[in-house]
């Protein structure tokens, strides 16, 4: 297949064209993933996810430079909201993501959500499969923002990152549940406002009896926008990486996301046949 | 269901001036219109938005400009495109550009050029026209 062939030799325009395909749920798209999925396994995933305006762009651009400079190769798959109305989008990640454009060793992709629910697109992890075959080390997936349900992302990569801000106390308190149990690293962001040990101190509070399996997780602080902290946040990716790797589980996960994908991919096929039907009988109109 | 297809666009400022006014009331207007819009902000390089409009394989780019460099940074832009095997995306440009300049942006291969007063459905009206 032409497309995953061009994907295999590093060339940028067919991974771009390939995204499309997958986004768009192209009749080909299912052939070429499955010709992909053969060429993955050997990427880093990374999910970061938080409420709105707590800096995962940010996060995530200085996270790819500090990658790079450990030679990394890095893709990016940042995904905003879709309006629920005209179904458009306004993808505005790369507004924080500017000299990462000019290395060769990056691809961003923005995604709009058009219309999943729990932060991703229901694609997403389909393109996390086509930057992996093409070869990318580490792949991080900026969620839209997130409040408390969206936790789709835990299913679909390896390292998950949740990122809050000072004076968001109460918050942290309604966290508990839900998007909070899905943290691998917490990351006080903004660490330089007032408050941000206190936040960190009640996320170690609430953290410290969740130590799933050997994995004490640990509360990262960070004012990203000087690049301070990141460094030992990327330190904290890789202690998470080893320890994924030393005790068996990264092939868990794997399986995990495997299984999760070929449940969507199932879930969009039978909605698409239904609503097939449905509109042949005009029972529905959509 | 599947096999849906939508009009991504990439809006962008080439060049050195800061107003982005107009390039953010178009970017949402397009939203509007059910169109997925990449905005890239301001300060773009000829480079930057070639590489932007690969990675994010779009159809279309739309050049916001005030500056009156445009005679200067559209042709990069356009050999960029051209170099990259992206001919088929269609660009159009918005902002200030003298009328003496019209026919040079057309003959580059700028699709359309709106200049102050152009209405927001006229764009959504010209890029739909230009890529059905």
């Amino acid at each position: 297949m032409k497309a995953v062939d061009g994907v295999r030799a590093g060339d940028i325009r067919a991974l771009a064209r390939l995204i499309t395909m997958v986004e768009n749920q192209a009749p080909e798209a299912g052939e070429a993933l499955r010709l992909l999925h053969s060429y993955t396994g050997k990427a880093h995933t990374i999910g970061i996810t938080g409420a709105p305006g707590v800096g995962k762009s940010t996060l995530v651009d200085q996270l790819a430079r500090e990658f790079r400079h450990r030679s990394k190769t890095v893709g990016i798959i940042a995904v905003d909201p879709s309006s629920p109305f005209t179904k458009g989008a306004i993808l505005g990640d790369r507004v924080r993501m500017q000299d990462l454009c000019q290395d060769r060793g990056v691809f961003i992709r923005s995604m709009a959500s058009r219309g999943a629910w729990g932060g991703l697109a229901e694609t997403t992890a389909d393109v996390i499969t086509a930057l992996d075959a093409f070869g990318k080390d580490i792949i991080l997936v900026e969620t839209v923002g997130a409040g408390q349900d969206e936790v789709e992302v835990a299913k679909t990569a390896q390292t998950i990152l949740v990122a809050t801000i000072p004076g968001t106390g109460d918050d942290i308190q309604a966290m508990k549940a839900g998007i909070l149990e899905i943290a691998h690293i917490y990351v006080v962001n903004k660490a330089d406002k007032e408050g941000a040990d206190l936040v960190a101190a009640e996320l170690e509070h609430y953290v410290s009896p969740i130590v799933e399996d050997g994995w004490q997780v640990p509360v990262v602080k960070t004012v990203a926008i000087e690049n301070r902290g990141i460094a030992a946040l990327a330190e904290s990716i890789e202690n998470h990486r080893l320890y994924l790797e030393t005790t068996g589980k990264m092939a868990g996960t794997m399986e995990e996301k495997a299984r999760h994908q070929v449940l969507a991919i199932a879930q969009r096929e039978l909605m698409g046949k239904l609503l097939k039907i449905g509109a042949n009988n005009g029972q529905m109109d959509s | 269901m599947t096999g849906e297809r939508r009009i991504r666009i990439l809006i962008a400022k080439p060049g050195l001036d800061g107003h982005d006014r107009g390039a953010k009331v178009v970017a949402r207007a397009l939203r509007d219109a059910g169109m997925e819009v990449i905005y890239t902000g301001i300060r773009q390089t000829p480079e930057m938005i070639v590489e932007a409009a690969l990675q994010e394989d779009v159809n279309a780019i739309g050049l916001s400009i005030l500056s009156g460099a445009h005679m200067d940074l559209f042709p990069k832009i356009m050999a960029g495109l051209k170099e990259k095997g992206m001919d088929d995306v269609v660009v159009f440009a918005g902002g200030i550009f003298p009328a003496d300049d019209l026919s040079a942006l057309k003959e580059m291969g700028i699709q359309a050029v709106f200049r102050p007063g152009t209405t927001t459905q006229e764009i959504i009206d010209s890029i739909k026209a230009n890529l059905s």
